[in-house]
C-alpha cells in the first residue's frame, strides 16, 4: 500500500503548489502595470492642515485618518513602484476628542442623530469618552504631517509642538502628539525625512478662521508680522507668498517632486451654503406686520431726526433705508452692522450674496432672530403710532430695540466675503506661480470644490454635491470633507501628478468611500 | 448550528464551483478520469449516479464504490482602472460519493447512493472591493438516493429512484459599499440555513445495440431547495433608527437544476474503450436569488442571476494495460451558465476546459484503488455584475477574473 500513499500525497502536493491563479498583467507586481513616470514616490511626505490630516466631523479620528487623501494617494503610489510605508500619527480612537493631561480640550466628532420624530441633526458623539491624550507623544517619523489648525506660517514655527505652548495658543495640540521634540517645527520634521515626493495643501486656515468666525477677526493685509496675528485673522498675502515659497524651496532642495494644492473658495463649502440668507419664510399677515413695523421705524426715526433739526428731505432719505418691505414667502434676514453716519441704527437687510454660517441658532431664527422681536412693549408703541400718537424718545428706543438682527459672527457680509476672496485669489496666484517656477504639479481645489457646489460631480453611484449631510462631499462640520470628498480630491491630485510627471497612477473608486456616520449615541 | 451527523462524518462536504454555476462534477474517480463520461459505461457502482439503468448489467452480486476528491480552486480578481486586486482563499473542498448495488435477481438490481453534485465554497478577503456582493459563501447539498435497475432485455434496461436532498447554506456580504459603524467596521449580513431538505428523482435507460456499443440517457430532476426560517444576522450596524437592521429570519429558495445526460461508449478492443457524454444542465431556472427577510423593516434582497441552460461535452478513453493497471484520460468542455453582465463573484464562472487522467490499480480480483486528477483551465475573462443597485441606479462591479482548479481524487471499488 505504501506506493499508493505516495501517489496520493503526490497528487495532493501538486494541487497545493499549483492552485494560485495568475492574471496576464497582475497589478500586485509594483510598476508592471502602472508607472510612476518621472516622479519618485519612494518616500512620500504630506504637509498641510486638517484637510491633509483627514480631519472630518469637527474632529480627528482613526477612520478619518485612514481615509485622508494622502493615505489614499500613498496606496495608489505603491502600485507604481516600491514605496516606504506611509505612516500616520493615528489617534487613539474613533471618538475624536483630544485630552491634555486627562482634561478634554477638543470635543468629540459629530454624528448624524435622529430623534423620535425622525428629524436628523448633527450631534456630538457620546458613545465613548475620548482617549487620545496629547501628553502621550508618538514615536515618528510620520509621513502624514498634516496638522489640524495650522496656517501657512505655522509650519516653520519652532515649538509649534510644545505642550507648554498649547494653552496660550502658541503651539498646536495635534502637533504636540507627534513632534520629534518640543522645539521641532513641522517643516523641520518633514525635511528630516528627506522626502522624494511631497504634497502641500496649506493656506486654507489663513482665510478660513476669519470666514467661519463670521469675519470677527482682522484682515491683516499690510501687517507683515504674523507673530501678531490672531487665529481668526486673514494672513497678509505677502507673508503668505514668502513663507510658501520658502517652504517649497526647502522641500524641493534635494530634487524632490511634489504637488501643490490651492485654496478653495470658502463660499463653496457647505458651512456657508446650508442656511440660506432668505430662510425667513413668512405668511402674508406676518409679512404685512413686519413691513408695517419697519415702516414705523423709518417714520419715527425720520421724525426724530427732524426734531433734532435735520432738514426733512435729508431725514427722510436717511430713514428710508429702514422701511424694509417683506413679502409672503422667503425673505432675507436682517443683520446687525456697525453703527455709522450712513446707518445710524446699525441694521440692514442682507444682500443676495451674503452668507449665514451653519452653526447659527436655528431655534432663535424661528423666533425672531434675524428679523424683529415683537415684544408687548414694542406692540404697544406700534399701537400708539397706529392711533396717530407721537412716541416719546423712550418709546422710540423701545420701537428701535425690537430689531433683532443677526450678529456679525453668524454672517459673512459682502465686505468680509470680498476680503476673503481677495486674499484667496492672491494666495492661489502665489501657489500657481510657485508650482510652475518649480515644475511641480498643481491642483486647483478651488475649481474642484466649486464644481462640487455647482451641480456636483457624478460617480458610479450617483452625484456628489456640497449639500450639507446628504450631498456626500462635506462632513458634518460643513467645512471638512467626507472620505468620499477626500477621494475626489485624491483623484484630482492623481490626475495632475500623472499629467506633470508622465505617470499612470490609477485613481480610486469614489463610490467605495463612505460619507457621514449615523449614530444615536449622542449627548 | 447543529449539523447533521453525516455532514460531520464526511468532513463537511464542500466544493468550489468548477462545473458551471455551483454544479460540482466529481461523482466517481473512474468516470472523472475519463472526462466525467459514464452515462453509457458499465464498469462499477459509479453507475448509480451516471446511469442507474446500467447497474443491472454489473456482473458481481455486490458492487461498492466510494471516494472523495480534494478541490484546490481559487480565483483572482483585478480591476485595472482603480488598481484593485483580490484573491479568494477558499477552503479545500472535499466532495465525496458512496455507491452500493446489490443484484437481487437476474433482472433486478437495487442500489443506494450518496453524492454531492452541488456545492460552492468561496472565501474572498473580508471587506474586499466586491464585498457588497459577497464576502464568503458555503453551499452544501448532499443527495441520498435509493435505486432500482431493471433489465428489460440484454439490450435494454431502465433504472432510477427517489432522491432525498439535505442542504445547508451560509452566506455573508456587506450591506452596501460604504455603510459602517462608528469605528468604520463594515455593516454586513450573514444568512445561514441548514438541514434544509427537498425531494427529487432520477431516471435512466441503457440500450446495448451490439456487444461493443452502449447508448445511455439519464435525467436527474430539478430540486428547489426552500430555506425557511433561516437566520439572518446583521453585524456592525450603526446605532441609528435610519438603519433598522435587526437580526431576523429569512426565506429563500435555491434551485438545484435538472440535468440531462446522453452518451455512448464503444469497446474498440479488449483493451480500449472510448466514451462520449453530452450533458445539459437546465440552469434557466435560476433567475434570481431572492432573500425575503421576515422583519418588515429590513428590505428584501433581490439579486438577478438570469442563468441560461448550459451544455457540457465530455470525451474519455480507457486502456487496460494489464491485470493490475487500467489507465484513463479525458477531456471536457464545460459551458458556463452565467451570462455576460451577471458575473457575480459568488460563482465567478466562465467556460472551462477540463483535462482528466487517472488509473485503477487492482489490488486483488475484488478490490481496486481508483485515482484521478482533474485540471480545469479557464481563460482570463473581463466581466461584470451589473445588477447591484445603489440609490436607484445600477452600479456595475467589474474586473478581470482568472480561476484555476486542481482536483486530485481517490476512491475504492469493491465487488463480490
Amino acid at each position: 500500500m505504501k506506493n499508493y500513499k505516495f501517489l496520493a500525497v503526490g497528487l495532493l502536493a501538486l494541487g497545493i503548489v499549483s492552485c494560485e491563479p495568475d492574471l496576464d498583467n497582475p497589478i500586485d507586481e509594483a510598476g508592471d502595470v502602472y508607472s510612476n513616470g518621472e516622479a519618485d514616490f519612494t518616500n512620500y511626505v504630506a504637509l498641510g492642515n486638517s484637510l491633509t490630516a483627514g480631519y472630518a466631523d469637527n474632529a480627528l479620528y482613526i477612520t478619518g485618518q485612514t481615509n485622508s487623501y494622502p493615505n489614499i494617494l500613498a496606496g495608489q503610489f505603491a502600485l507604481t513602484q516600491e514605496t516606504n510605508e506611509f505612516t500616520i500619527p493615528y489617534m487613539n480612537d474613533n471618538a475624536g476628542g483630544l485630552l491634555a493631561g486627562g482634561q478634554q480640550i477638543t470635543s468629540n466628532r459629530l454624528v448624524l442623530a435622529t430623534d423620535s420624530q425622525g428629524n436628523n441633526s448633527p450631534s456630538v458623539y457620546a458613545g465613548m469618552a475620548p482617549t487620545t491624550d496629547i501628553t502621550n507623544v508618538l514615536e515618528g517619523p510620520f509621513s502624514n504631517m498634516g496638522v489640524p489648525g495650522a496656517k501657512s506660517y505655522h509650519l516653520g514655527v519652532e515649538g509649534y509642538g510644545n505642550l507648554a505652548g498649547v494653552l496660550s495658543g502658541m503651539a498646536n495640540p495635534y502637533f504636540v502628539r507627534f513632534a520629534s521634540s518640543p522645539q521641532a517645527s513641522v517643516m523641520a520634521d518633514a525635511l528630516a525625512q528627506d522626502p522624494t515626493f511631497f504634497s502641500l495643501w496649506i493656506g486654507n486656515n489663513d482665510v478660513l478662521g476669519y470666514a467661519t468666525s463670521g469675519g470677527v477677526g482682522v484682515n491683516q493685509a499690510g501687517n507683515l508680522n504674523p507673530a501678531t496675528y490672531g487665529s481668526n485673522d486673514i494672513t497678509d498675502p505677502q507673508v503668505f507668498a514668502q513663507v510658501y515659497s520658502q517652504m517649497v524651496q526647502a522641500l524641493t532642495a534635494n530634487g524632490a517632486g511634489g504637488v501643490l494644492i490651492n485654496i478653495p473658495d470658502v463660499t463653496s463649502i457647505a458651512f456657508f451654503n446650508t442656511v440660506p440668507n432668505n430662510a425667513l419664510v413668512l405668511d402674508a399677515q406676518t409679512a404685512g406686520n413686519l413691513t408695517a413695523y419697519f415702516s414705523a421705524v423709518s417714520q419715527v426715526f425720520a421724525g426724530g431726526l427732524m426734531a433734532q433739526g435735520v432738514p426733512q428731505d435729508q431725514a427722510v432719505a436717511l430713514a428710508s433705508q429702514y422701511a424694509i418691505t417683506f413679502n409672503e414667502g422667503p425673505n432675507r434676514f436682517i443683520i446687525d452692522v456697525p453703527v455709522s453716519q450712513t446707518n445710524p441704527l446699525g441694521f440692514r437687510q442682507m444682500t443676495e450674496d451674503e452668507l449665514i454660517q451653519l452653526q447659527v441658532d436655528q431655534s432663535a431664527l424661528a423666533s425672531g432672530y434675524g428679523s424683529v422681536n415683537l415684544t408687548t412693549e414694542v406692540q404697544q408703541v406700534l399701537g400708539l403710532l397706529m392711533a396717530g400718537g407721537t412716541p416719546t424718545q423712550e418709546q422710540a428706543n423701545i420701537l428701535f430695540g425690537g430689531v433683532n438682527g443677526l450678529e456679525d459672527a453668524d454672517v459673512l457680509d459682502s465686505t468680509e466675503i470680498s476680503e476673503i476672496q481677495t486674499a484667496t485669489t492672491s494666495f492661489n496666484q502665489t501657489i500657481s506661480a510657485v508650482a510652475s517656477a518649480n515644475g511641480l504639479a498643481m491642483v486647483d481645489a478651488n475649481a474642484l470644490l466649486n464644481s462640487v457646489a455647482d451641480g456636483g460631480l457624478s460617480f458610479d453611484g450617483g452625484t456628489v454635491t456640497a449639500t450639507y449631510a446628504t450631498g456626500g462631499a462635506f462632513s458634518l462640520d460643513g467645512v471638512h470633507l467626507t472620505p468620499r470628498g477626500y477621494a475626489i480630491v485624491a483623484n484630482e491630485i492623481i490626475d495632475q501628478i500623472n499629467a506633470t510627471y508622465g505617470a499612470t497612477v490609477p485613481k480610486v473608486n469614489v463610490g467605495q468611500y463612505g460619507t457621514i456616520t449615523l449614530s444615536n449615541e449622542v449627548q | 448550528m447543529k449539523k447533521l451527523l453525516f455532514l460531520t462524518l464526511f468532513g463537511l462536504a464542500a466544493a468550489m464551483t468548477y462545473a458551471g454555476g455551483y454544479r460540482v462534477g466529481l461523482q466517481g474517480q473512474r468516470r472523472l478520469a475519463m472526462g466525467h463520461t459514464g452515462v453509457a459505461v458499465v464498469d462499477n457502482a459509479e453507475l448509480a449516479f451516471f446511469n442507474p439503468a446500467g447497474l443491472v448489467y454489473l456482473e458481481d452480486r455486490i458492487n461498492v464504490s466510494f471516494g472523495a476528491s480534494a478541490v484546490f480552486s481559487d480565483v483572482v480578481w483585478q480591476n485595472d482602472e482603480f488598481g484593485q486586486m483580490a484573491r479568494t482563499d477558499s477552503p479545500v473542498g472535499t466532495p465525496f460519493y458512496a455507491y452500493v448495488s446489490y443484484k437481487a435477481s437476474d433482472w433486478l438490481t437495487l442500489g443506494l447512493a450518496a453524492y454531492t453534485p452541488y456545492g460552492s465554497s468561496v472565501e474572498w478577503p473580508t471587506d474586499w472591493s466586491g464585498s457588497h456582493l459577497v464576502n464568503n459563501i458555503d453551499l452544501k447539498a448532499i443527495y441520498i438516493q435509493a435505486l432500482a435497475s431493471v433489465k428489460i432485455s440484454d439490450k435494454l434496461s431502465i433504472g432510477g429512484g427517489p432522491i432525498y436532498v439535505n442542504g445547508a447554506v451560509n452566506f455573508n456580504r456587506n450591506l452596501n459599499r460604504t455603510l459602517s459603524d462608528i469605528d468604520g467596521n463594515r455593516a454586513n449580513v450573514t444568512v445561514d440555513a441548514s438541514g434544509v431538505h427537498a425531494w427529487g428523482w432520477s431516471l435512466g435507460a441503457m440500450f446495448n445495440p451490439t456487444d461493443k456499443l452502449r447508448i445511455g440517457a439519464n435525467y436527474r430532476s430539478e430540486i428547489i431547495v426552500e430555506a425557511e426560517e433561516g437566520h439572518a444576522d446583521f453585524s456592525n450596524i450603526p446605532a441609528s433608527p435610519l438603519t433598522p437592521f435587526n437580526d431576523t429570519r429569512f426565506d429563500a429558495s435555491l434551485p438545484l437544476p435538472a440535468e440531462l445526460s446522453v452518451g455512448a461508449s464503444y469497446e474498440i478492443s479488449d483493451k480500449w474503450l472510448i466514451a462520449f457524454d453530452y450533458n445539459r444542465a437546465f440552469w434557466d431556472v435560476y433567475q434570481s436569488l431572492d432573500i425575503d427577510f421576515q422583519d418588515p423593516a429590513v428590505p428584501d434582497s433581490e439579486n438577478p442571476r438570469n442563468y441560461k441552460d448550459a451544455n457540457t461535452y465530455r470525451f474519455g478513453a480507457q486502456y487496460i494495460a494489464n491485470e493490475m493497471f487500467t489507465l484513463r484520460a479525458g477531456y471536457y468542455f464545460d459551458e458556463s451558465p452565467v451570462q455576460s453582465g451577471y458575473f457575480a463573484p459568488e460563482t465567478p464562472r466562465n467556460d472551462a476546459h477540463g483535462f482528466t487522467a487517472g488509473l485503477s490499480v487492482n489490488i486483488t480480483d475484488k478490490l481496486a484503488i481508483d485515482a484521478s486528477f482533474l485540471y480545469n483551465r479557464f481563460e482570463e475573462i473581463n466581466e461584470s455584475y451589473d445588477y447591484y443597485m445603489e440609490n436607484g441606479q445600477n452600479v456595475p462591479f467589474e474586473g478581470s477574473y482568472k480561476t484555476v482548479a486542481f482536483v486530485p481524487g481517490l476512491g475504492v471499488t469493491f465487488k463480490i
